[in-house]
């Protein structure tokens, strides 16, 4: 049994609302998954299933073997790290740590001894007298972490764990969780709307949308070939630009202009005729001297100019249809200047226009 | 500076005149009037306010008179009884309502209606249901239990418990509701954290959410305090003081002395301790709640 | 991946099989069911016994229903009933009640809307010492104040009317009303205030025609409040009033407690119920409104 985590055939439905349906998931052990979507797509509600936090409605949840189905959420061998942090804010960080194991009536130097190898771990040593309302949030998050840490499971679940904080130190402590889990092993389980987060720390990541997992796969993956328009659009900032048009043969055929599709990798072999689209990111857009190697080369006018400081935005029309193109920062140009772009199609996708699926 | 600005005094000027009201309330009523009353406790007002000085006797008087005494201990039975039962009923109650059920509006509100009704209406009611020859006790005589006794309403020594049962039925619900907004307002990921630690429901009330309500605590605690101290007019409904003068209380106290007995001085004697009793409750609460808010800014 | 399907599922799956009738619940709505039957028992009791006759009364005990249902008491009660001195029952008072509550709940209303957008909106130098003395005023027990009162309403000639009563109200409901109105005022975005003085609103023109439009519900609130507050006082009415101008409750606490002639026990129920029917009508009405004004007495700004 490889697998830390499993989940079979999980429906959960709240009244006549279907939030989970028929899900199938695998979780390796010291696997870290990420499940990434929008708010709604039933992301935090999956988690709180595997907490056992929530009743589902059909179907299993294994994890390390057993059934866990209906177990209680303390018995599953998880731990869980919430985004209001929760905290028990009466007691201090030591207290907070101890209390679930006194309760488990477990001995005071087996407490002691993981209290002191969680507070190394996670640098909160000087904090434990302290009370939540003393600390900052990142050293909140960190006494929460160190909750999960304590009860010495397998599973981590993390519910949004960086959302209430400021954008540097949410990026502080992505690398600590990343390094955490590079030295503990443990199965990391994250829930995040955070495409960066997401992309960073996950080993594989699962799209959710409606209640489905769209996509699983490696980061790479998910940014490399999205399985749909839904994955394509949601991944990568800025979005990635869409051309309605046909594919006929290995061309695509938009406006009037035609793409070869040369080094393009079909899923099922190329299509003869259909409505297609072309979805190409900002930064796979090619200016400057690598035009010449771009199998794809044309004309667009700069519309408006987006400068970031690394890189900067270029607002352009590809034969009628919004088009952005990634530049580097020290770029030189300027607002109706005529620009030079090049395309190449093996890193482009194709998807159908009714199915919206990955030709 | 100041050169073409209005004058300070007529800045705002629209806003000021209309807060007067607030302001003559404030200085003229609460302050004025509450010094004034202090001040006449230390004369030999009767029928009419004298500024004739007495010092303390008005207030040696008072706490030699038998009836004052029973008042204040009925004060203190009534009070501990009414603090301690209204807070563990009501919290037992938020606590059993908040547990997702069925019917919670329905519940909730035949829980808080008698908080609508005025004292003197709980008053009337109870004293009905109480009634010896018709009441609960005839009933349960009734029923074949013939030597079952409970008439609190006449019975000298059980009395201040039978209007304890009308005071509780009457701002129960009160607590229930402030109680059942604090469990509400509490972070429901505590809960979820508590669940994952395998922590019973009955020990994360006791060790985590009851410790996260206190603001709604003590709030309730100044409500309750100060409603306990101003009962009034259950009494005069209830019991009217009676029997003899078992359940009388300090309000009532006050009130006979000023507009029956014609004894001014030992009413503002009487409402002043009653002031300072309020005081007791009151002020620790203000140090603790907005004291510390003054050092922050 | 491969869809696993449902068959080959083995061992718990779904929903934890939870039985309806568990010891949980039994205890749970078992206690919310005794718990009701306490609280809803006494107006059970004042409706029966108002509308039973005395001879059945006599016979019979609280709770039992009536056998036949007169009304009889009810038109006693609200017409003919004594007091002591009188004998026209609780319409005199209910009218009283009515000509004191209308007024008071307007002005206390009115003038309690205005000092809390001031507060919020119109920030004075010493505002916020005003405001918090009257709210340590509202503690202060009523007696202590109940005499100077008195010799104020006396000097202005206005002591024992209707109208005295009105300003008594007024001033012991400023506290908690101000202090609503002040904190929903507060809640109201600022950009709003400030976007009407620059478009030249005055400090009446953003009360009338920003503000109030804004505050139906807290008005709402604030009319619940008082009108069962002022509908339930007791104190004040004795304290304040003639006979002539005594307020419901006092008139159905002199009814019911008088010592005279025979106790009439539907008679005092049904003038019980009749006094409290106002404030229940508002309660069972606003529902969760009612429920928030008592919270916004609780919650201190």
């Amino acid at each position: 049994m490889n697998n830390s985590v499993e989940i079979k055939n999980l429906d959960l439905e709240f009244g006549s609302v279907k939030v989970l349906q028929n899900l199938n998931l695998e979780i390796g052990k010291g696997e870290f998954l990420v499940l990434l979507g929008s708010s709604g797509c039933g992301k935090s509600t999956l988690l709180n299933c595997i907490a056992g936090l929530l009743d589902v409605t059909a179907g299993q949840i294994h994890i390390n073997g057993n059934n866990v189905t209906w177990s209680e959420p303390s018995e599953r061998g998880i731990g869980m790290v919430f985004q209001s942090y929760a905290l028990y804010p009466q007691m201090t960080v030591e207290g907070n740590l101890s209390f679930g194991l006194k309760n488990a009536k477990l001995p005071k130097t087996e407490i002691a001894q993981r209290i002191k190898r969680a507070s190394e771990v996670l640098q909160i040593e000087p904090l434990l007298k302290r009370k939540p309302a003393a600390l900052s949030g990142g050293q909140r998050q960190r006494v929460a972490i160190g909750r999960a840490l304590v009860r010495d499971v397998d599973v981590f679940l993390f519910d949004e764990p960086l959302s209430n904080l400021d954008a540097k130190l949410r990026a502080d402590l992505r690398v600590e969780i990343k390094r955490l889990h590079q030295n503990l092993e443990n199965t990391m389980i994250y829930v995040t709307h955070d495409q960066i987060e997401a992309m960073t720390l996950a080993d594989r990541i699962a799209i959710m949308r409606g209640g489905q997992i769209m996509q699983l796969g490696t980061p790479d993956e998910i940014y490399g070939q999205p399985i749909n328009k839904y994955v394509a659009g949601f991944i990568g900032s800025p979005s990635m630009n869409f051309l309605d048009g046909r594919i006929k043969g290995r061309e695509f055929e938009f406006g009037d202009l035609s793409i070869p599709m040369t080094g393009y990798n079909f899923v099922n072999g190329s299509p003869t005729d259909s409505e297609t689209t072309l979805g190409i990111r900002p930064e796979h857009v090619v200016t400057g001297e690598l035009v010449g190697n771009a199998p794809f080369q044309t004309d667009v006018t700069v519309g408006l100019i987006e400068p970031t400081g690394s890189d900067t935005l270029v607002d352009c029309e590809l034969a009628g249809t919004p088009f952005r193109v990634r530049m580097d920062g020290q770029a030189k140009v300027s607002v109706g200047e005529t620009l030079r772009i090049g395309l190449n199609p093996s890193r482009a996708s194709l998807f159908d226009k009714q199915t919206e699926l990955r030709l | 500076m100041s050169n073409g600005r209005p004058s300070q005094l007529f800045r705002n000027k629209s806003a000021k005149i209309a807060a007067i009201p607030m302001i003559v309330t404030a200085l003229f009523v609460f302050v004025g009037g509450t010094a004034w009353t202090v001040v006449y406790s230390f004369t030999k007002s009767g029928l009419l306010p004298r500024l004739k000085w007495v010092g303390l006797d008005q207030y040696e008087r008072l706490w030699s008179t038998n009836r004052w005494l029973v008042s204040i201990e009925n004060l203190i039975i009534y009070g501990l009884c009414m603090l301690v039962l209204v807070f563990v009923i009501g919290f037992i109650l938020a606590a059993l309502i908040d547990q997702k059920i069925r019917f919670e509006n329905t519940v909730r509100t035949i829980i808080l209606y008698p908080y609508a009704l005025s004292f003197v209406v709980t008053g009337l009611v109870w004293q009905w249901i109480l009634n010896p020859d018709f009441g609960i006790q005839s009933i349960v005589q009734g029923l074949g239990w013939e030597s079952f006794a409970f008439d609190p309403l006449y019975n000298a020594d059980i009395a201040i418990f039978g209007v304890l049962i009308a005071g509780l039925w009457q701002g129960s619900g009160l607590v229930m509701v402030l109680m059942l907004a604090g469990l509400r307002g509490v972070d429901q990921e505590v809960w979820k954290a508590a669940r994952i630690d395998g922590i019973p429901a009955w020990k994360t009330y006791i060790f985590i959410v009851i410790p996260m309500m206190r603001p709604v605590f003590i709030t309730t605690l100044v409500l309750v305090v100060t409603g306990i101290v101003k009962i009034y007019d259950l009494i005069v409904a209830q019991t009217g003081g009676g029997p003899g003068v078992s359940t009388e209380v300090p309000a009532k106290y006050v009130y006979d002395m000023m507009f029956r007995a014609n004894n001014l001085g030992q009413g503002f004697a009487a409402s002043t301790m009653m002031l300072l009793t309020v005081a007791l409750v009151v002020i620790p609460w203000a140090i603790l709640e907005f004291g510390g808010s003054k050092n922050r800014g | 991946m491969v869809d696993v399907s449902p068959s080959t599922l083995s061992g718990p799956q779904g929903p934890k099989p939870r039985k309806v009738i568990s010891r949980r619940n039994i205890f749970l709505y078992g206690t919310l069911f005794v718990v009701a039957i306490y609280y809803a028992l006494p107006l059970y009791v004042m409706i029966i016994t108002s509308l039973k006759g005395m001879p059945e009364i006599r016979l019979g005990n609280v709770f039992s229903p009536p056998v036949e249902v007169t009304f009889a008491p009810w038109v006693k009660a609200w017409s003919e009933a004594c007091t002591g001195l009188t004998c026209d029952g609780l319409s005199t008072g209910f009218w009283n009640s009515v000509k004191i509550t209308v007024p008071s709940v307007f002005m206390s209303i009115a003038i309690a809307s205005v000092n809390g957008y001031a507060l919020a909106n119109w920030k004075f130098k010493g505002a916020d010492v005003f405001f918090t003395i009257l709210i340590f005023g509202a503690f202060i027990p009523y007696q202590v104040m109940l005499y100077p009162i008195v010799i104020m309403l006396r000097e202005m000639g206005i002591y024992g009317s209707l109208g005295g009563l009105v300003i008594v109200h007024t001033i012991f409901g400023m506290p908690i009303l101000t202090l609503l109105f002040r904190n929903y005022f507060t809640s109201l975005p600022e950009e709003l205030f400030k976007a009407a003085r620059v478009d030249g609103a005055g400090f009446w023109g953003i009360y009338f025609r920003i503000m109030l439009p804004m505050s139906v519900p807290i008005f709402t609130v604030a009319v619940i409040l008082q009108v069962t507050g002022i509908w339930n006082d007791f104190l004040f009415g004795v304290v304040y009033a003639r006979p002539e101008t005594y307020p419901m409750t006092v008139a159905l606490n002199n009814i019911v407690n008088s010592t005279q002639g025979v106790k009439e026990y539907n008679v005092n129920m049904a003038a019980t119920i009749i006094t409290g029917l106002v404030p229940l009508t508002i309660y069972f009405v606003s529902g969760k409104l009612f429920v928030r004004g008592i919270a916004a007495g609780a919650v201190k700004g």
